[in-house]
């Protein structure tokens, strides 16, 4: 791993070169914006926590086109399914939060055989940037990640004396700098990393202690408790929460053919919704509220934790920030784990 | 808190303890506090003990009627699809109710989703809820950590600012043009009547009204750009109670599924439809929208046609009809085309 000092306008030539050569995307009030030569001084100053808008966005297309095939009964190739024509171009994401990072990573494992999500990860390099100041909502210590955390990121950048630290931390990341980009960090900068890396994770002594918590609890009574009910009285059952979060990645199917011209297309679904478990004998095994709420939270604490190894969740507190009824993640956390 | 709401939040307490004491109520509904400055739960009371989590502030963005019909529902013993209903009177349910809120129980009386009888209303007159997004705009990006609710001012302080601004800056835009602040209906009446009066009702509308048409179009194609679909503000609505929505249907497909600008802007202009003339401009659909969209001036101008031309405003009278599932022989029809054009 090359570790670099970076000063302003160092990074200014990096994302100059970047916006010329590939797409430049980088958070812009709310949302993810393509960020051209002349807007870059937009996106150095990001403020603090996530923006609202998730990075999946980049990984996981609303919608994805799978394939697209005629409709049209004469054509030699009707129905025969042709493989998307546009490949995803090759681009930068800037300015991307530790948290959000690891959302990529974590995504990846139940996408890991997935060829749509898996060429979009291949064209795309991230570049961190890392939290020196955190919101109230910032919860990503206690879930296994950290301000100054590195998984999913190809370099991370971290905001020191002026300038920026930069970790080139795949070759990726390698293949992002010109040759001569900054100079080599100092052990100053060195004992800088490690003093701020340290004091963010003063009083969390273990990270992964969560995972194993959720782990060691028993399912059935966990999905038994008491707690759900009242949990999911205020719930409106909307998508805001799933669509937000950079972890939720279900997703449904569907043909759509316009002027016989079709496409199968696969769009964001979430658990919230009746018709994301309905059967087409009609049945609903999620058909009420309490079951959905449930799910989505045992989704990301138990069932996710069990076969993956980390909880999906990241910590970045958007659901608790834009919940129209404020359903809070980190006391759900609380109460299932007190849960005997 | 602000001596109003501090005395409202007493008020209310009180009664609902007393309803549930008394078995005259099985369950009250009505808010709590949050865990985030400015965020309010809506939160159903079933013990006396619990009457004490119920709290009235101006966070109280959510329509609580919204939550009525599931909530009666949800008390009834069960019974079978075919089963009759159980011989005797079912359990009541207590409920917190502005002016808004009090005419979308009106509106669902109206079109049978409540009954009136198993209802115990707390009016409360609204004095104008806050838009949380517009305290967060005044704060200029930064977090605010405890916001503190006066008499006409509100104290918004962080990691390193304070300040403090009008409550009335910061009052959600259908509550400025509310000429409803008080309970339609009600079994008693909570805190100081309103007597705020309002010109202008639908200035907002006039003024987009007035766009030329590309204009217009470009104004609803922005608005609803960064719209996720996430449906929060079919959700939030109580008028939205329809077993299968249409955007929800997948036989026939009315509405493509994914963030298409097309889809976006039909689900928006069909949902919109589907309220008028029923619509009370309660504005929870805007107040849970995550992405600040204003979907709410779409069903006000529809609320302005059904005034402007069937004298109608919904959710006053619970014997009257509603605007468009009636005829009247004077009804306007400058639509019409009586005459082939030459």
């Amino acid at each position: 791993m090359n570790i670099l000092r970076l000063d302003i306008n160092g990074l200014l030539d990096c994302l100059s070169s970047w916006a010329g050569g590939q797409e430049l995307y980088g958070p812009v009030k709310d949302g993810w914006r393509r960020i051209s030569r002349d807007g870059l001084e937009a996106v150095v100053s990001i403020p603090p926590g996530a923006p609202k808008a998730p990075i999946k966005t980049f990984f996981l297309a609303q919608p994805e086109t799978l394939f697209t095939f005629s409709a049209r009964h004469g054509d030699d190739d009707a129905w025969i399914p042709t493989p998307p024509k546009e490949a995803p171009n090759r681009r930068v994401l800037f300015g991307v939060r530790p948290c959000d990072a690891r959302s990529i990573a974590l995504n990846s494992m139940p996408y890991r055989d997935d060829p749509y999500y898996q060429a979009r990860m291949d064209k795309t390099a991230v570049v961190g940037l890392s939290c020196n100041e955190t919101c109230s909502t910032c919860f990503c210590k206690s879930v296994g990640g950290s301000p100054y955390g590195t998984e999913g990121l190809d370099i991370l950048l971290t905001k020191a004396d002026g300038g920026f630290i930069a970790e080139v931390l795949t070759s990726k990341g390698e293949g992002l700098l010109e040759k001569g980009t900054g100079t080599p960090a100092g052990d100053g900068d060195m004992a800088r990393l490690k003093a701020l890396r340290d004091a963010a994770q003063a009083g969390t002594s273990d990270t992964q202690a969560l995972s194993a918590s959720f782990k060691a609890k028993n399912l059935m009574q966990l999905y038994n408790a008491r707690l759900w009910q009242g949990l999911s009285e205020p719930c409106l059952n909307c998508g805001a929460c799933t669509f937000l979060c950079p972890t939720c990645y279900c997703f449904d199917i569907q043909d759509e053919v316009v002027r016989q011209a079709g496409r199968r297309i696969r769009y964001w679904d979430s658990c919230m919704f009746p018709l994301f478990t309905l059967h087409a004998s009609g049945h609903n095994p999620r058909g009420e509220k309490i079951k959905r709420v449930r799910n989505r939270f045992m989704h990301k604490l138990k069932y996710f934790t069990e076969r993956f190894g980390a909880l999906s969740c990241v910590g970045c507190g958007r659901c608790i920030r834009e919940c129209p009824v404020n359903i809070d993640i980190r006391e759900v956390i609380r109460d299932l784990l007190s849960v005997e | 808190m602000s001596d109003t709401n501090a005395k409202i939040t007493e008020e209310i307490r009180a009664k609902a303890r007393e309803l549930l004491s008394s078995g005259e109520i099985a369950a009250f509904l009505g808010f709590t506090s949050g865990s985030l400055p400015m965020t309010t739960r809506p939160f159903v009371a079933k013990r006396p003990g619990d009457a004490d989590k119920l709290i009235w502030n101006s966070f109280c963005v959510m329509n609580l009627a919204n939550y009525l019909p599931a909530l009666l529902e949800s008390l009834e013993p069960p019974r079978g699809p075919k089963d009759p209903p159980p011989a005797g009177p079912l359990p009541k349910v207590g409920v917190v109710a502005t002016g808004c809120c009090s005419r979308n129980i009106v509106v669902q009386m109206q079109e049978r989703q409540v009954d009136r009888s198993r209802l115990v209303i707390l009016g409360v007159s609204s004095r104008g809820m806050v838009d949380r997004k517009k305290v967060m705009a005044a704060a200029e990006g930064r977090e605010p950590l405890k916001v503190e609710e006066g008499g006409h001012t509100l104290k918004v302080s962080g990691r390193d600012y304070e300040l403090e601004i009008d409550r009335w800056s910061a009052v959600r835009d259908n509550c400025l043009t509310c000429a409803h602040n008080n309970p339609v209906i009600s079994d008693y009446l909570i805190g100081p009547v309103s007597n705020r009066d309002v010109k202008d009702r639908f200035a907002q509308i006039e003024a987009i009204e007035a766009m030329p048409a590309n204009a217009r179009w470009k104004w609803f194609t922005d608005e609803i750009a960064s719209c996720i679909r996430c449906y929060a503000c079919r959700n939030a609505c109580p008028l939205c109670y329809c077993p299968t929505c249409f955007v929800d249907d997948s036989r026939p497909q009315w509405v493509g599924k994914s963030t298409e600008p097309a889809d976006t802007a039909l689900f928006h202009i069909l949902r919109a439809f589907h309220c008028a003339g029923r619509c009370t401009d309660c504005g929870a659909c805007e107040s849970a929208c995550p992405m600040g969209i204003k979907m709410r001036l779409f069903t006000r101008k529809l609320s302005k046609d059904a005034f402007n031309l069937f004298g109608a405003e919904a959710g006053l009278d619970p014997q009257a009809q509603p605007p468009l599932a009636t005829y009247r022989p004077d009804d306007p029809e400058e639509f019409l085309i009586v005459e082939e054009k030459k």
